[in-house]
């Protein structure tokens, strides 16, 4: 069979469904760390992504392009993200700004202990959570790679749960697949890994263990070929879903032979 | 009046509004209902004295001595 990459990849994997809007990418990328916009406009393209983070901060007059503009041109929803946010209140503010500003009650939850780990502060993720649902907004929490975090945020309303693979922007992949593992088996809503992607392999091994999707930034925008990293990524979240869909074989203590032991040739 | 925008002071004529502001940073001129009157998105909003202040109500929000106005937008991140 000849099937072309470009047909399969738009056409073989179910949809994802959040909130009841139905995208067929189950890629999510961040628009951080890439050096220009038209640099970012052709890695998000080549990713197939169909919705992406943005961060609110102050309007610059002087800053050239607009990204809301960029993103509204290639039809990719915008996902704004309370990234630099310590406290609920900061979060629970920012997300009102965000929804007036890109009229969209969607927000990526980010409530961060330090700037040292970036790693979430679990009691005021789950303040801002529930203040946040509480004024009818979509919340998709960064979380730890807790399971029972998880399972708290989903109790209290989040629309998507997004453990995080490794801290913010290290690349490390997945330190934590078992728990990562747990959190799908558990939840019943979208679970997103989100951080710690470093290359395709590890977004690939996010869908085996049975996330709905993957959430990236830096491992496309600070690639040395974002397009190509972007596109690597576009396959690698399909074969990942294809996989776990499909049924790994078990592992097993021992080698087992595929070809049959029976009707061998004798020799002399 | 003197205001701090983002941070940084500024004097403004009396009788200005959010509107009044909004229009002057951005460049764009806004319609009554908070919109850009080119009909694009104008993709920012706007906090005084830490309370947001609806996209609906700018023109009719007239702004005092001594606020404290924000006005974000989106940029790369996540």
């Amino acid at each position: 069979m000849t099937t072309t990459s470009t047909q399969s990849a738009g056409t073989v994997i179910d949809s994802l469904v959040i909130d009841g809007v139905e995208f067929s990418s189950r890629l999510i990328t961040g628009t951080g760390g890439a050096p220009s916009l038209d640099g970012l406009g052709a890695a998000l393209l080549a990713s197939g992504t169909e919705l992406t983070t943005v961060a609110l901060r102050r309007y610059s007059p002087s800053e050239t392009g607009s990204l809301f503009q960029l993103l509204v041109d290639h039809g990719i929803r915008v996902l704004p993200n309370t990234a630099g946010c310590f406290t609920a209140k900061d979060a629970v503010m920012t997300a009102e700004l965000a929804r007036e500003a890109l009229e969209t009650d969607w927000v990526k939850l980010e409530v961060i202990a330090d700037e040292h780990t970036l790693l979430p502060d679990a009691v005021e993720l789950v303040d801002a959570t529930e203040k946040l649902v509480d004024r009818g907004f979509k919340v998709f929490a960064y979380t730890n790679d807790d399971p029972v975090l998880a399972l708290r945020l989903e109790n209290l309303g989040a629309t998507a749960v997004m453990p995080l693979g490794a801290p913010i922007g290290t690349g490390l992949g997945i330190l934590n697949p078992h728990n990562i593992e747990l959190i799908v088996s558990r939840a019943s809503v979208p679970v997103v890994l989100d951080a710690g992607i470093g290359t395709a392999s590890d977004a690939a091994l996010a869908m085996e263990l049975g996330c709905d999707a993957v959430l990236l930034a830096t491992a496309v925008t600070r690639a040395q070929n974002p397009v190509q990293m972007g596109e690597a990524f576009k396959h690698a979240v399909i074969a990942g879903r294809l996989a776990r869909q499909a049924g790994r074989i078990p592992r097993r203590e021992h080698a087992l032979a595929s070809s049959a032991m029976e009707g061998r040739a004798e020799f002399l | 009046m003197n205001i701090k925008l983002n941070g940084a002071q500024h004097t403004l004529g009396e009788g200005a509004s959010v509107t009044t502001v909004v229009s002057h940073i951005t460049g764009r001129a806004l319609d009554a209902n908070g919109q850009a009157s080119d009909g694009l998105k104008i993709g920012v909003a706007v906090a005084r004295n830490s309370e947001v202040v609806p996209r609906s109500q700018w023109a009719a929000t007239a702004l005092a001595e001594g606020d404290e106005l924000e006005i974000v937008t989106a940029v790369q991140g996540g």
